[in-house]
């Protein structure tokens, strides 16, 4: 807001590109970017709740869409934005609360929860049976 | 005159009231609040979730269980409250235009608003 008006000049801070990516840098816009992605996601999940309560008609249409391979690709990219912003939301409330600010073992974490999240989205749909052709302990 | 000199605002920015809203410090202990009820939430429904199939009896006998309906209201409670303060951060950050920022922080609110009132409907019609 400071040229607005007053037509001092302000000092403005380091535009994106003069900075070296690193991986705590990539893990703070990630947790931006599933932030906005779980927004959506949530959206979807209670069109999910929603379709149940209207009736079974109304669920085998949203079965229907859910299993097109395109929408199975946005949702299994839904459930790498949850587990990730789940685990770095975490991560978070140690830096929050002051921990973990040193550079190393920041960039550890950061690589630890992005490990993680690849990891945990897979298990998840291992487990749930949403893989195609692979059935591990019962699901769908 | 004194007292505005021993502020670092403009004093042109003290008199349009520009500044804290003093709202800071809520939405910062919301956030967080709402965050550690989501570790316990989310996982609990990731897990129920499993549960769901091609078929809707399979998905509504989950929901339908006390403690599971309870765990997706307080789960979709928490969370759209989680995102309503977060996307409110990103709006505030990239927004600058008075006008559109005011309408978008509108617009979130009742849609996140809109999608908890569905939820708690949903599962109340499911349970019924």
């Amino acid at each position: 807001m400071a040229q607005i008006g007053t037509g001092e000049q302000r000092p403005l801070s380091p535009h994106l590109q003069v900075w070296r990516w690193h991986v705590t840098m990539l893990g703070s816009i990630l947790h931006r970017a599933t932030g906005f992605a779980n927004y959506v996601g949530v959206a979807l999940i209670v069109l999910w709740l929603f379709a149940a309560a209207m009736g079974p008609g109304r669920y085998a249409q949203y079965e229907q869409i859910a299993a097109h391979p395109i929408t199975q690709i946005i949702l299994f990219g839904f459930t790498f934005s949850i587990v990730y912003h789940l685990l770095n939301g975490v991560r978070h409330l140690f830096l929050d609360a002051g921990a973990g600010y040193k550079p190393a073992f920041a960039s550890m974490t950061a690589w630890i929860v992005l490990g993680l999240s690849l990891i945990g989205a897979a298990a998840i749909w291992l487990l749930a049976g949403l893989v195609p052709g692979v059935a591990i302990g019962g699901g769908a | 005159m004194s007292k505005a000199k021993a502020s670092i605002r403009t004093p042109r920015a003290q008199v349009r009231g520009l500044g804290s809203a003093k709202h800071g410090v809520g939405h910062f202990i919301g956030q967080r609040g709402s965050a550690i009820a989501l570790i316990f939430l989310v996982p609990w429904l990731l897990i129920g979730l499993r549960t769901r199939s091609a078929a809707a009896t399979a998905a509504m006998m989950w929901i339908e269980v006390p403690l599971n309906g309870l765990a997706i209201f307080l789960a979709l409670g928490a969370a759209t409250y989680h995102m309503r303060l977060g996307m409110q951060v990103v709006i505030e950050d990239y927004i600058s235009r008075p006008i559109t920022r005011m309408i978008l922080l509108i617009l979130n609110t009742f849609f996140c608003v809109l999608l908890f009132a569905v939820a708690g409907y949903s599962v109340v019609v499911i349970a019924a």
